[in-house]
């Protein structure tokens, strides 16, 4: 490469690739295994409701088929590690492009930016992160770049497998997430891509007693913005420096899907020593 | 006087488990009739219309008169038993390993004599009671009990095997979350299980009653959800090999219709917990149960479901709801059929509605928790096929008989 002049797209991937093979660059798995076991939201049982994972052996090398082994799987758009679509909202029914089918792609391999709220979330499982949070990071880290994916870091994935990760008392769940004010400072002045969580939901467990209830999910949607969810393996990424990679299934008119979440980041070591 | 049942002894791995052998089968269409009133828990025989008289066995013309007009009609179950044998040696394979075994002859008050199976505790010569049972093999046999019963007579090696009494077995119940299955669990501890399985979908969710659930005697927790096949397949391969009885209390409940339906979701939902619930516990326990069903006093022994009487007639409020209910008693006649090979019961106790959260809007009589646990322990203690629970189940039953179409033109108001 030469000073000076902007690399071409070949000698970019050219680079990447060699990156990939040799080790420069790994590959962190941001997504949890699809399991019947995987919780989902709660909705008051009035409503309809989202249905877990499920899987149907169809054969295993077996007299339904000697020679070959397949399953048929079910599940709602909106399990597991899952992708948010501005449909799935309410305020983002009307905007363009705002299924699944229809995100444009560029879209889905975007640079992230970690916020480390950890502790926090640990000391308070209501832990709201608002514009004052959001600002002070903003002092310590330098500013959220515009088409980046924020990805809120809690620790919270580490508690699956335990009631605490939907933390349901007789008043819904309890888990942290946005205010009203961060969501509207990170989509309006900071015009990111998404925003990715370790929780249930982007938003906080109490977060239909905001305004507007469920801000993260109305404010993101209503502005063309995605929502990443039941994501895992944040404590391995840097707060920059990833790219992250989260395309959903072509689903037709789909508000939302499972898929498969990872980054690319520089090796552990680079950035160690960086 | 019956010798008092004690634990059986752990079960030793290499002895083979004795087969399940059923009694002779084989029954005419007419004695059919018989063991549909013992399915039920009645005792009935044949009355000729013409002049009365009261048949036994069953038969398709009067003995006394020639008339084809028999019908089976409930009668004086009293008698007196006036000769005794035991049978210490037999061909057949069923009854070889199961000697002594005690029989009578009882001249009954209404008229027949009968040579019945006696219970232990029969005097000879002395006052009985005629009892009907279903026998291994899903037949009716006329059993002669004592007049006055006792508790501890539940015992008696003969009546244990006309039965599914939970003393001493090992008891799966499917789904803790809900009053109903937490009734069942306590009841089943206080009739003598010695284990009592509770499955908990879910475990993450919190539900009420989950104290009082685990500080019942012999419950153990288990994680199990009806609509996740590996769920169930997993708790099998846990507890498979010692579940002696499964009551099945999951019942998926919700309001609404066919047209006025507002998806799918919902009704695939109640599928998926109503019907192929069902369906996972039976592929996943009933061959194991199948081939324990003569595994000594804590064998195998009955799968009861606990289902909404609405399972005979559409009650379009409630519409998939019921049409999941039918679904689920058709499963269950298969179901029957295919584990009587194994001598294992399988029991339906059908509900009127439920006093529950989901029905809080459905005029009374309702069916309370508790009554519907006490219907599920006299079923497996009297091994009852077929149990109608409250009096809208009673009244559903009676007109269903009486005929289905009036029944659903009714219910469809």
């Amino acid at each position: 490469m030469t000073t000076g002049v902007a690399p071409s797209g070949a000698e970019l991937l050219q680079a990447l690739a060699a990156g990939i093979v040799s080790g420069g660059v790994e590959i962190v798995d941001l997504t949890h295994t699809l399991s019947p076991d995987f919780p989902v939201m709660v909705l008051p049982p009035e409503f309809g409701q989202c249905q877990p994972f499920r899987i149907e052996e169809v054969s295993r090398y077996d007299r339904r088929g000697p020679g070959w082994y397949w399953n048929n799987i079910s599940m709602s758009e909106h399990a597991g590690t899952h992708f948010d679509a501005p449909a799935h909202w309410i305020s983002g029914r009307n905007l363009p492009q705002g299924t699944v089918d229809a995100i444009p792609l560029e879209k889905l391999a975007r640079p992230a930016v970690v916020l480390d709220f950890s502790r926090e979330s640990a000391e308070d499982a209501d832990f709201l992160l608002t514009r004052a949070h959001l600002e002070a990071w903003e002092d310590a880290n330098g500013a959220i770049e515009e088409g980046a994916w924020v990805l809120f870091r809690t620790d919270w994935s580490k508690h699956l497998g335990s009631a605490r990760y939907l933390n349901l008392r007789e008043d819904g769940p309890h888990s942290p997430g946005p205010a009203p004010d961060a969501m509207e400072f990170l989509v309006k002045e900071r015009a990111i891509t998404g925003f990715g969580t370790e929780t249930i939901g982007t938003d906080a467990g109490q977060g239909s007693h905001l305004s507007p209830p469920y801000p993260a999910h109305f404010i993101l949607h209503g502005n063309g913005r995605y929502g990443l969810q039941c994501l895992t393996g944040l404590d391995r990424l840097p707060t920059r420096g990833a790219v992250l990679f989260a395309a959903p299934l072509k689903i037709r008119n789909g508000s939302g899907s499972p898929l498969r979440v990872f980054a690319l980041v520089p090796r552990h070591e680079e950035r160690t020593s960086a | 006087m019956t010798h008092p049942l004690g634990p059986p002894p752990k079960k030793d791995p290499q002895r083979v488990t004795r087969p399940p052998e059923l009694p002779p089968v084989q029954r005419s269409r007419a004695a059919l009739g018989l063991t549909a009133a013992a399915a039920r828990g009645f005792f009935a025989l044949q009355v000729c219309d013409e002049c009365g008289t009261v048949a036994y066995p069953p038969r398709d013309a009067c003995g006394k008169c020639l008339s084809p007009h028999l019908r089976f009609q409930p009668v004086a179950d009293g008698g007196e038993v006036i000769a005794e044998t035991v049978i210490r040696t037999s061909t057949d394979l069923y009854f070889r390993e199961r000697t002594p075994w005690r029989v009578g002859m009882v001249k009954m008050d209404c008229g027949p004599s009968i040579v019945a199976h006696l219970h232990g505790d029969v005097a000879v010569p002395g006052r009985c009671r005629m009892v009907a049972k279903l026998d291994k093999g899903g037949n009716a046999v006329l059993v002669a009990r004592p007049e006055r019963w006792s508790e501890a007579m539940a015992d008696d090696p003969e009546w244990r095997e006309l039965t599914a009494h939970p003393k001493f077995r090992r008891v799966l119940v499917t789904s803790g979350r809900e009053p109903v299955g937490q009734a069942v669990a306590a009841a089943l501890s206080k009739a003598g299980a010695s284990i009592v399985f509770v499955g908990i979908a879910e475990p993450w969710k919190p539900f009420a009653g989950e104290a009082q659930l685990k500080a019942i005697p012999n419950v153990q927790i288990m994680p199990l959800d009806l609509t996740d096949t590996s769920s169930v397949t997993e708790l099998a391969g846990e507890i498979g090999g010692k579940t002696d009885i499964i009551v099945n209390t999951a019942d998926h409940v919700r309001p609404g219709g066919v047209v006025g339906a507002d998806s799918l979701v919902t009704a695939r939902e109640a599928f998926e917990v109503n019907v192929f619930g069902l369906q996972r516990l039976a592929q996943a326990f009933g061959a194991g149960m199948r081939a324990r069903g003569a595994d000594g006093v804590n064998s195998a022994a009955a799968i009861v479901d606990v289902l909404p009487v609405q399972a005979l007639a559409n009650a379009p409020d409630f519409g998939f709801y019921s049409a999941s209910a039918a679904a689920r008693h058709s499963l269950l006649q298969c179901l029957r059929a295919e584990m009587r090979p194994g001598g294992v019961r399988v029991m339906s106790v059908f509900t009127g509605p439920v006093e529950d959260e989901w029905r809080q809007n459905v005029p009374p009589p309702k069916v309370a928790p508790a009554q519907i646990a006490k219907a599920v322990v006299t079923a497996l203690a009297e091994g009852i096929e077929e149990s109608f629970v409250g009096d809208i189940a009673k009244d559903v039953a009676a007109r269903f008989a009486a005929d289905p179409k009036v029944l659903e033109r009714e219910l469809g108001q």
